[in-house]
């Protein structure tokens, strides 16, 4: 299939919910998340999510899934956004087992709850931490923040 | 044989003519013997640790000071070679590993990073800011990023002349 079968593929089988943002980029609601995930998993071939992560927006968290398709050779961007009152997500782990670290990973650094996950700890920062060292407003006495450059003088 | 030969340690033994008797401060000859046979611990925590296996290896040799024999456990160690960033998990093994080693015992902070964070020292969560901020006393100081075998060699070399150099520490000081 060429690239854009597969997007309209996936926006034919939900056509309300799934926007298109940059090039092979989906944002999709929170809640469809686990709908739309195994439809790409069980009947689009994605058998491959190699990458979970999250952007902190300030207002709200986003969060990114990389989906590969083996079969089509075509990797989707699946993006939702997670509000600050309410972080919490399905976990995507039972479907991709890959994503059962990675989704560790993004509670570690962010914070944000996966529901449903096997096995939800810190995955590299010491467990007794109890903020979250990629968000915008993480504070520590260990992060010494770089001073703001003067630029070129004379 | 001549008397003034080159011999190891002539500046702390003095040799009788002819005999096969040597004359030395039994402190001066435990000092050598102490800096000739420090043994370092392998703990290379990234990428100086590179730098630190291109040292032991023969094109460097090591083992020429005596230092070659790196040692899996803490516990058989005089030497620690910080090789590289220190992360704050990593930190809570560090002082463990030196509290292990038994007295008495140096530490090398190879490169930036185990000397003062190195490029890590800004806006970053995760690394100890050097090995001196977890409580560790670190001997010798070698720079670079990473330091070369050389450099690392060169440091080995200061901390023998630091053993050889250092002052006997008073038993009347102690009961005090």
């Amino acid at each position: 299939m060429q690239n854009s079968e597969v997007l309209q593929k996936i926006k034919n089988k939900f056509p309300d919910i799934v926007v298109e943002e940059l090039p092979n980029a989906l944002v999709i609601p929170k809640k469809a998340l686990l709908d739309i995930a195994r439809f790409l998993k069980n009947d689009m071939s994605f058998e491959n999510c190699h990458c979970v992560t999250a952007v902190d927006r300030k207002d709200k968290l986003e969060l990114v899934y990389h989906l590969y398709s083996t079969a089509d050779h075509f990797m989707l961007t699946l993006k939702t956004m997670v509000p600050l009152d309410d972080l919490t997500v399905e976990t995507v782990s039972l479907l991709w087992r890959s994503a059962d670290w990675l989704e560790r990973e993004v509670f570690d650094l962010f914070g944000i709850k996966f529901l449903g996950h096997p096995d939800l700890r810190r995955i590299m920062n010491p467990d007794e931490w109890t903020d979250f060292p990629l968000r915008k407003d993480f504070k520590s006495a260990n992060l010494i923040v770089r001073p703001q450059s003067q630029g070129l003088k004379g | 044989m001549a008397v003034n030969e080159k011999i190891p340690g002539e500046r702390i033994i003095e040799k009788f003519p002819g005999g096969e008797i040597i004359l030395a401060k039994s402190e001066d000859l435990m000092k050598w013997a102490k800096g000739s046979s420090l043994w370092p611990l392998t703990f290379g925590i990234s990428c100086c640790a590179i730098e630190m296996m291109a040292t032991g290896a023969s094109n460097f040799d090591i083992d020429r000071l005596g230092s070659g024999v790196f040692r899996g456990s803490p516990r058989q160690c005089d030497v620690m070679i910080v090789a590289g960033t220190i992360c704050v998990k990593m930190g809570d093994c560090l002082k463990k590993l030196y509290e292990q080693m038994p007295e008495p015992k140096y530490v090398i902070a190879m490169g930036n990073c185990a000397i003062g964070g190195g490029i890590f020292y800004y806006d970053t969560y995760s690394v100890v800011k050097g090995t001196e901020t977890l409580g560790v006393p670190v001997d010798v100081y070698v720079a670079g990023c990473p330091p070369r075998p050389e450099n690392l060699l060169h440091g080995i070399m200061k901390l023998q002349e630091k053993i050889k150099h250092a002052k006997q520490r008073s038993v009347a000081k102690d009961k005090e």
